[in-house]
């Protein structure tokens, strides 16, 4: 694929580069310097494999000292910086320029103090996701974001797209559990923002800072909120004969008054790619399946799942199935966390990342299947249901450039679907390269305008992760 | 002194407008009941969103709910009640402690952030707020965020907004996130407690499975002679029988407590979340926010050098609201010194004008992010027209 532009790398910066790496040299160890061409090779890309930029450098920093002053020497230089966590953005918001340099924040990755009365960790960016949650979980803490790259993406990265997970419908996304950050600004200056306290002092800088894709600085250590886990939690699959009846059952659970930690929906197809692969017991027979978790005592729970069973068998569910042991729990989340991983047995493909008002379900539903089809396609489809956030898996062979160029446009066509029935361009992943030519799509002039100027205030001169988020056409300063 | 009361977004620009040029300052208001919050502002025109109300969108199976800034709280919560929803951060009524009249809208609960007792569980008024219209100051009418609560697209404005005062634009129309009211709600209450003993069962109970939806300290003389320590559990009726007792047996080492239900409970709920204990009194009112386990330390600090200082906890500890005699400078720098080497902030909310105009009234910002603020608020409001000084000194 080929579709996306990057921008034309400054042949300025480029016929310097011996200079700039050697100035860099002055400035960290030389183990966190990589400067030959086969060691730069495993930071040319992210998640996004179809686009590759071999960087200038990379830089792996082992304090927010030596941050700050590759930073301060970058900007001093006009070299584009682009921050990486552990490269695992679907979205390309890892993806490199030639005329740039990488700061990686793979070695800050430790644990820097717990507190089980204040229920906070800080830890420094590129400690893992389930790094957190695996430090915690002796004394029964846990880390409430998850997104299903949990195991190799970081922190820093984490904040940088304020990722989501399966479990936001009750405990919120990244940037509802992040209390404090030290970043360091362009000009290498370091800046603490909120703490162990709740909310800001001034104007919410940390609330701006998630999900800013490292336009704004690097995030070099964070202070998490750990939650107390539920006594216990039991995931549930519940069949349903059409789409429009799991959609219909999920509005009515929350309508009862119920938020279940989880519910999550799958389409046929992936049922059949994730059971092929995770051997959850997913039942076969039914067009779409809801994994609904509880959480609680077995009381509680039991309270809890009679009352979303009676909603569901009004809507018809076919298939129940209770996860009757911790194998089966764990079964049942490997099929939905795996169902990316899975899809690549079988086929390439490119995982979107939507939103849509959950009382169109249906309707999109329908309407992915036709653009896709429209393509001469195939799509899977997994979702968080109880949020709408979409993740159509749309299938190709990559060694077609016609067929990949298809599948690529059919994603666009169902990221604009949602914006047109009232959602949004990205839930959790960003906008990366990826949906950044479609930022035009959900937002007019004036509110590009304004989030580019708000950005000036931290890059005047669109240094910082500059190919990303914004349209390379009709960029402002200030 | 012009009062320009818009009903239409398209009214509201063309208004903005015609000031950018005279660079004519603007009040912003909603129902006039939190004006006394922040630094006095030289104001000749006011910019009010009375003319803006209504309901704009509510799908309760979605959990989402959109009104005009204007709207009053009232109405949002009343149409939230009738089926069974409310909003999650029990936002503070500010009128019995500034002693004030006249409505709350939904616009000021975003532009002040205003959160309650259910912060502590469930997030602030930020982390519900979903998306927001509003007029900046180039008189341009711009949207962030949306309707659906999981949304990465682009910079968070929404965020930069809430608890921005209006100081960066005038909100035109706001979006929450909401969730179903629960079944029923008890009230656990210990008596006798130290501030400290307090607030290490409520650090406890907080870092228990059974999930307290607020968690307060009330000392002595705070409302009754005995302190009182409150933990409120909100759920469907049977979790509620099975998680107050197991929380009783786990916190069995501070007593026994007892346990309230309906108006009783309620009640006592709207004193902490308005601070009433505090109402109606000459002393000016701080609130502090820091890690709940430095609660009892700060207050220590400032009540070695403020004789008078009273205060409760909210936020399990990490809520302090303080009253000290109002004096010359509210006790400025007792406050924030106590605070400096704790972490956190301390934001005076009551205090007379000549007290606000002289000590800052937010809690001062360290040189970069200092910088960082002043340059949203020119990126928002470039002639700086918008509550010019509200927040910060030229901001």
């Amino acid at each position: 694929m080929s579709a996306i532009a990057f921008p034309i790398p400054d042949q300025s910066i480029l016929a310097r580069r011996e200079e700039i790496v050697a100035g860099l040299g002055r400035l960290v160890a030389p183990d966190a310097l990589i400067t030959a061409e086969d060691e730069r090779r495993p930071y040319e890309t992210d998640a996004l494999t179809a686009y590759r930029r071999l960087p200038m450098a990379v830089v792996l920093p082992s304090t927010t000292e030596e941050v700050a002053a590759v930073l301060k020497f970058c900007g001093e230089q006009g070299v584009p910086v682009v921050p990486r966590g552990a490269g695992t953005s679907l979205a390309g918001g890892a993806i490199p320029q030639e005329d740039a340099v990488v700061i990686g924040v793979s070695k800050m990755s430790r644990i820097l103090q717990i507190d089980y009365a204040n229920r906070t960790a800080k830890v420094q960016a590129g400690v893992t996701n389930l790094a957190v949650t695996g430090e915690v979980s002796v004394e029964g803490f846990f880390y409430a974001p998850d997104p299903s790259s949990q195991l190799a993406c970081s922190i820093g990265g984490n904040i940088g797209m304020n990722s989501g997970g399966a479990h936001c419908l009750k405990y919120g996304v990244t940037t509802n559990n992040v209390l404090g950050v030290t970043m360091v600004m362009l000009d290498g200056s370091i800046v603490e923002i909120g703490g162990a306290h709740l909310d800001s002092a001034g104007y919410d800088v940390l609330g701006l800072i998630n999900g800013s894709e490292g336009q704004l600085g690097i995030i070099t250590e964070a202070t998490v909120r750990i939650l107390r886990a539920a006594e216990g939690a039991r995931p549930v699959l519940f069949g349903f004969p059409t789409s429009e009846q799991a959609g219909a059952a999920v509005a009515a659970i929350i309508g009862a008054g119920i938020i279940p930690v989880a519910m999550e929906f799958m389409d046929k197809p992936a049922i059949e790619i994730c059971e092929a692969f995770a051997h959850a017991g997913y039942p076969m027979d039914v067009e779409a399946l809801l994994i609904i978790e509880v959480e609680g005592s077995d009381i509680e729970m039991d309270a809890q799942l009679a009352r979303i069973v009676t909603i569901a068998r009004e809507h018809g569910v076919k298939t129940v199935k209770e996860s009757k042991s911790a194998m089966e729990a764990a079964a049942i989340w490997k099929g939905r966390k795996s169902a990316f991983g899975a899809t690549g047995r079988i086929a390439d493909y490119i995982c979107m990342d939507g939103t849509i008002p959950t009382g169109q379900l249906p309707y999109v539903l329908r309407r992915m299947d036709e653009i896709v089809k429209g393509y001469g396609l195939r799509v899977a489809n997994v979702f968080h249901a109880g949020d709408g956030n979409l993740h159509p898996l749309i299938l190709y062979n990559c060694n077609d450039p016609v067929e990949a160029q298809k599948a690529e446009d059919a994603g666009m066509d169902i990221l604009k679907l949602c914006v047109e029935v009232g959602g949004c361009l990205t839930g959790e992943h960003g906008v990366g390269i990826e949906k950044r030519d479609l930022m035009s799509f959900q937002f007019n002039p004036e509110d590009l305008h304004q989030q580019m100027r708000v950005r000036a205030v931290f890059d005047q001169s669109w240094l910082l992760n500059p190919a990303k988020v914004f349209p390379l056409e009709g960029r402002v300063a200030a | 002194m012009t009062l320009h009361i818009p009903t239409t977004e398209a009214q509201a620009c063309a208004i903005v407008k015609s000031v950018i040029d005279s660079t004519t300052p603007l009040s912003i208001t909603g129902g006039n009941t939190r004006a006394g919050l922040g630094r006095p502002t030289q104001t000749q025109s006011t910019l009010s969103s009375a003319g803006l109300t209504g309901i704009t969108l509510y799908e309760p199976a979605e959990m989402v709910i959109g009104a005009r800034a204007g709207t009053p709280l009232a109405e949002v919560q009343k149409t939230l009640a009738d089926r069974g929803q409310m909003l999650p951060f029990e936002p503070m009524d500010h009128r019995a402690l500034l002693g004030t009249q006249g409505e709350p809208t939904i616009g000021a609960v975003a532009a002040g952030n205003i959160s309650g007792p259910r912060r502590i569980n469930a997030g602030a008024a930020r982390d519900s707020l979903i998306g927001i219209r509003l007029v900046n100051g180039r008189g341009e009418a711009i949207k962030s965020g949306g309707r659906v609560m999981k949304n990465v697209t682009g910079l968070d404005l929404v965020k930069l907004v809430a608890g921005s005062h209006g100081t960066l634009g005038f909100l035109t129309e706001v979006i929450f996130r909401v969730l179903p009211a629960p079944e029923r709600i008890v009230t656990l209450v210990w008596r006798g407690l130290s501030d400290e003993a307090a607030v290490a069962l409520l650090c406890t109970a907080l870092g228990s499975p059974y999930e307290p939806f607020a968690a307060a300290h009330l000392p002595a003389g705070i409302g009754a002679e005995q302190p009182r320590t409150l933990l409120r559990l909100e759920n469907f009726s049977d979790s509620i029988d099975y998680r107050s007792r197991e929380l009783i047996a786990l916190l069995a080492a501070h007593g026994v407590p007892d346990m309230i239900e309906g108006e009783a409970s309620a009640g006592l709920w709207l004193d902490v979340r308005d601070a009433r204990f505090f109402a109606g009194t000459e002393e000016a009112v701080w609130r502090l926010s820091v890690a709940p386990t430095d609660g009892p330390k700060a207050t220590a600090a400032i009540a070695a050098r403020v004789p008078g200082a009273r205060w409760f906890y909210d936020w399990g500890g990490g809520l302090v609201w303080l009253a000290v005699p109002a004096g010359e400078d509210a006790a400025a720098s007792a406050v924030r010194t106590a605070i400096r080497p704790l972490g956190g902030h301390a934001t005076l909310v009551r205090a007379p004008v000549a007290i606000r105009a002289a000590v800052p009234v937010f809690e001062p910002l360290p040189e970069p992010l200092m910088r960082v603020t002043a340059g949203i608020k020119t990126s928002f409001d470039p002639a700086g027209i918008f509550e010019p000084g509200r927040m910060y000194a030229g901001v």
